[in-house]
């Protein structure tokens, strides 16, 4: 019989979550699930960093990544930058203390958000000088997951020789090696086409260097803070304020912490509140706030000011493409600034369509958030849903209802915002916003309808060219047929078709010719990332696994009677060498 | 233009019209001018219909096939089929349809794709040049349909060139079968009429109890709408002995408007030989609407399709325009909504249609359709 426990015995067992625990047991969420996407995630959240550092503050970004193989599933990852450095006191919380960092609590543009990327990837050794004529400082650091503070393992302080500022990090870490859409490769050469200013040189495992070097040397108009939105404010965020403001009036309180909120405003949403405007922030309760919050909904507040997002602009979007892919025709479309909850946001969209793309299998989708590249999770993504519910067929893409469309293009969709709405702490797909979706959709319809009119173009000519050549052929058989009959000598035959010829031009247009003209195609940024055939290839061990998995799968789908015994009859072939075996 | 024997010299007009077209080509593309095709439309909307003339006859609506991007094939291969024809004229010599679409393989990029595509083709070249493909050196593979009852057909051994006398009457239960061309056939007979029929099975039923001996008649199995040989056999034999034709066939649209029609005054399609095509003197003896109620018939409900022929025909096909009783009889069709079948008699007696329907019909003709 099992004892019955106390509550006091249970209690013993009930304590304290701390995040950087939580976050060991749950990497999953933060794109440390598997092996592969290890490497990903940690170059991601190092060179987000490094960008985030070096626009803030107003230096060209130039980043070295390596990784260094030092055994089958074991990297070394080295990122260094020439960013503004840290200052010694902060590193060890910067890099081992999740939720740490100076992006969460302030509205403006930037890659990282959270404060928890790069710290998951730790233990790590960090290297940061903040000037020319400073000593420069090294740790060595892991995470302490019990009270998610950093342990320093180990520092001193170093000269960095030809360095005058910047950041270096190393992290030892499991992980594999991949090539194709979702690798390290193909991350770093989509943060450089969306990100023009920035060079990126790039080791990898395999000691080849990748230099992407900036097309431009002017930085990104710098990304302003705004203040929240009250529309975006949620309840437990508004009793923050509300405790920690230095205002002494809920008015004024509603003025000062808010943007787009002036004395009349708050006083309209005190009303709608039932709150006075003079009540001390400090007093309110609960129950207020959540008056406060209706009363926020109910005012008409004037949308957030914009001029605090600073897009690629469709011309560097379409550049960038242009680099990426040989196509026959580009376009782009920019909406104007758009707000969620409070959040003001931009989408921007470019195209890329024929030339050397696959024309049979569905389009090829590059996402972007702030001017990082999405590589994960495209299914679960706004962005791929917007493109799902778009009518491509009438922009003359096939399409079946519902799914991506199918043609040789890719589509290229960026989101700015001052907070984007991610699905997971993974940062990988942007959440279902109706306002975010509807956006993209127009961005995507403005940029459909110069596809269409460029595809319709190319049938024309298509058609021209068609009759052109049809032409050609059946010129010498009326030639032919009538020397034949009126026997006309073989110089009149040849006059003849001659006249032809100049007969049916006369009747034609002119013909315009359509190919692919684009001198920025750079063939060996494109094949960066690009699968390769032999890399794909199952290793032995796996092969069973698969084989069987498939089989198990054909018995499911198919429930033919007579496959089924044959399966089975191999199941036991197999399972009787096995015991041969042992 | 009457097609005889014997008038196979003056062939040579075709070639010469053949030679002149492709020289006045030749000067029009010489003139850097783009030239032209003048094909005679054939078409129902492009005949007319009188009855002294007794059969339609082309008006001078014409399709100009200029050359164009999108007519250039057409265009070479009417050329083509014209070099052809002038080659089999001259060499006296003939080609099927069939052989002639295979003949087209040698052309390279311009070759017949599908044996319609070069009738097409011949039947425009025929109507341009106003004669019968015969002339131009074409023959159909149709047959032209079985003849039994008291006639004499006088045909040539073609090995001895001597006459041979083909009696009708003694076939048993098989028949006389009209050769594609009898422009050159000659008749013996003492028959009282023709008894031109739709179905093979009602033609084997009446062969079989000897119908033709009871009433001293021509029995012609048109199977169908009735070829080009099989019309003019039956012109030939009717003009010579002076004999009447009665035409007996389903009551139905198609009856009517296809076979009866196209038998008596020719079609739209092929409206530049229909002087020769056509049996002017027929007479629709049945199966009429009236009859299908006079006789009590079984019937099947018109389809759509049917209720949609039967206004066509009155709308547009001169021949219907032109009589009022042909217009009652479709008319009355469409509010019986039924059609009956010539089979359908065998509901009073497998003989019926011979004992009873046949003699009665032709003892009155006021129950006929002109």
């Amino acid at each position: 019989m099992t004892q019955q426990k106390t509550a006091e015995e249970l209690a013993k067992k009930q304590r304290e979550i701390s995040i950087a625990e939580f976050f060991e047991k749950n990497r999953h969420l933060l794109g440390f699930d598997n092996p592969r996407k290890a490497l990903l995630t940690a170059v991601k959240e190092g060179v987000d960093n490094a960008l985030d550092a070096c626009e803030e503050a107003r230096i060209l970004p130039e980043v070295n990544v390596e990784m260094i193989q030092l055994a089958e599933n074991r990297f070394r990852v080295v990122m260094e930058d020439n960013g503004p450095g840290i200052i010694p006191k902060q590193v060890p919380k910067i890099f081992a203390k999740l939720l740490y960092g100076s992006k969460f609590h302030k509205l403006a543009q930037s890659r990282g958000q959270q404060g928890i990327g790069i710290s998951a990837a730790v233990p790590a050794s960090i290297t940061s000088k903040t000037g020319p004529d400073k000593k420069a400082y090294h740790c060595k650091l892991k995470i302490n997951t019990q009270t998610n503070n950093p342990d320093i393992l180990e520092e001193k302080e170093t000269d960095w020789e030809g360095k005058n500022h910047g950041t270096r990090i190393e992290i030892d870490m499991e992980g594999t090696y991949i090539k194709g859409r979702q690798s390290v490769d193909e991350y770093l050469k989509e943060t450089a086409i969306v990100n023009p200013h920035v060079t990126i040189i790039y080791t990898t495992p395999e000691a080849q260097q990748i230099i992407f070097p900036r097309v431009t040397e002017t930085l990104p108009t710098e990304a302003k803070e705004i203040q929240p939105h009250p529309y975006g404010v949620e309840l437990g965020r508004l009793m923050k304020m509300l405790e920690t403001t230095e205002t002494k009036t809920l008015q004024q309180f509603l003025t000062t912490e808010f943007c787009r909120v002036g004395a009349s405003a708050a006083k309209e949403i005190c009303e709608n509140a039932s709150l006075l405007p003079t009540a001390k922030p400090h007093n309110i309760t609960r129950d207020m706030t959540e008056q406060l919050m209706n009363g926020i909904q109910k005012t008409k507040i004037m949308a957030p000011p914009t001029d605090c997002i600073s897009p690629i602009t469709a011309e560097l979007l379409e550049r960038g493409l242009r680099k990426e892919i040989n196509a026959e025709f580009y376009c782009s479309a920019s909406r104007p600034p758009a707000v969620y909850r409070g959040n003001p946001f931009i989408i921007e969209v470019a195209l890329a369509y024929g030339g050397e793309q696959e024309a049979d299998s569905a389009v090829r989708i590059m996402r972007f958030a702030n001017r990082v590249p999405l590589l994960y999770q495209q299914g679960a993504c706004a962005i791929t849903s917007a493109i799902q519910n778009t009518a491509w067929r009438s922009y003359g893409l096939n399409q079946s209802a519902g799914s991506l469309p199918v043609g040789p293009c890719t589509i290229v969709v960026h989101m700015s915002s001052v907070w984007v709405p991610f699905t997971s702490e993974s940062k990988e797909a942007l959440a279902h916003y109706p306002e975010i979706t509807k956006e993209i959709k127009l961005a995507l319809q403005d940029a459909g309808r110069k596809l269409a009119s460029f595809i319709s173009k190319k049938r024309r000519i298509g058609d021209e060219a068609k009759k052109r050549s049809y032409i050609e052929k059946y010129i010498p058989h009326v030639a032919e047929a009538i020397t034949e009959i009126a026997s006309l000598t073989v110089q009149q035959k040849q006059e003849m078709e001659q006249n032809l010829r100049t007969i049916l031009e006369k009747t034609r247009g002119e013909l315009e010719d359509i190919s692919i003209d684009n001198p920025d195609y750079d063939p060996e940024l494109a094949k960066i990332g690009q699968e390769e055939e032999t890399e794909e290839e199952i290793p032995p061990e796996e092969e069973t696994k698969t084989r069987r998995k498939a089989k198990e799968e054909k018995k499911t789908a198919g429930g033919d009677d007579d496959d089924d015994d044959k399966d089975d009859d191999h199941d036991e072939e197999e399972h009787d060498g096995q015991t041969r075996l042992m | 233009m009457t097609p005889k024997k014997q008038e196979k010299q003056t062939d040579k007009p075709v070639v010469v019209r053949i030679v002149s077209t492709a020289q006045e080509m030749y000067t029009t593309i010489h003139q850097q001018k783009q030239p032209q095709l003048k094909i005679p439309l054939r078409a129902l909307s492009n005949v007319e219909y009188n009855e002294t003339d007794g059969f339609f006859k082309l008006l001078p609506g014409v399709k100009l096939r200029t050359l164009t991007a999108s007519t250039i094939r057409t265009f070479a291969q009417t050329l083509r089929m014209m070099g052809l024809s002038k080659q089999l004229v001259e060499t006296e010599d003939i080609a099927t349809k069939r052989e002639a679409y295979y003949v087209s393989k040698n052309w390279g990029d311009a070759r017949f794709l599908e044996q319609p595509e070069s009738d097409t083709v011949m039947d425009d070249l025929e109507a341009m040049m106003g004669v019968n493909r015969e002339q131009i050196g074409f023959i159909p593979e149709e047959k032209g349909g079985d003849v039994a009852g008291e006639l004499v057909v006088i045909d040539v051994d073609t090995e001895t060139n001597k006459e041979l006398e083909i009696d009708c009457t003694k076939f048993g239960s098989g028949a006389y079968s009209v050769p594609s061309s009898c422009e050159h056939l000659r008749f013996k007979t003492k028959a009282k009429f023709i008894l031109a029929i739709e179905t093979s099975g009602m033609f084997e039923r009446l062969n079989k109890h000897k119908y033709w001996k009871t009433a001293n008649c021509i029995l012609v199995s048109m199977g169908g709408v009735p070829t080009r040989a099989c019309r003019r056999f039956i012109r030939m034999l009717a003009d010579s002995q002076k004999i009447p034709v009665y035409v007996f066939t389903d009551g139905d649209p198609y009856g009517f408007g296809n076979i009866y029609r196209t038998l008596k005054v020719g079609s739209g399609n092929a409206a530049h030989i229909n002087e020769f095509f056509c049996v002017p003197q027929a007479r629709f003896l049945g199966v009429t609407p009236q009859d299908i109620v006079d006789y009590k018939l079984p019937t099947h409900p018109l389809k759509e399709i049917d209720v949609k022929k039967i206004k066509d025909m009155i709308k547009n096909d001169p021949f219907i325009i032109h009589y009022k009783s042909w217009q009652k009889a479709l008319e009355q069709m469409t509010k019986m909504k039924v059609r009956a079948e010539q089979q359908a008699l065998a509901k009073w007696g497998l003989n019926y249609v011979i004992d009873t329907y046949l003699p009665e019909k032709i003892a009155n003709p006021k129950t006929w359709l002109p």
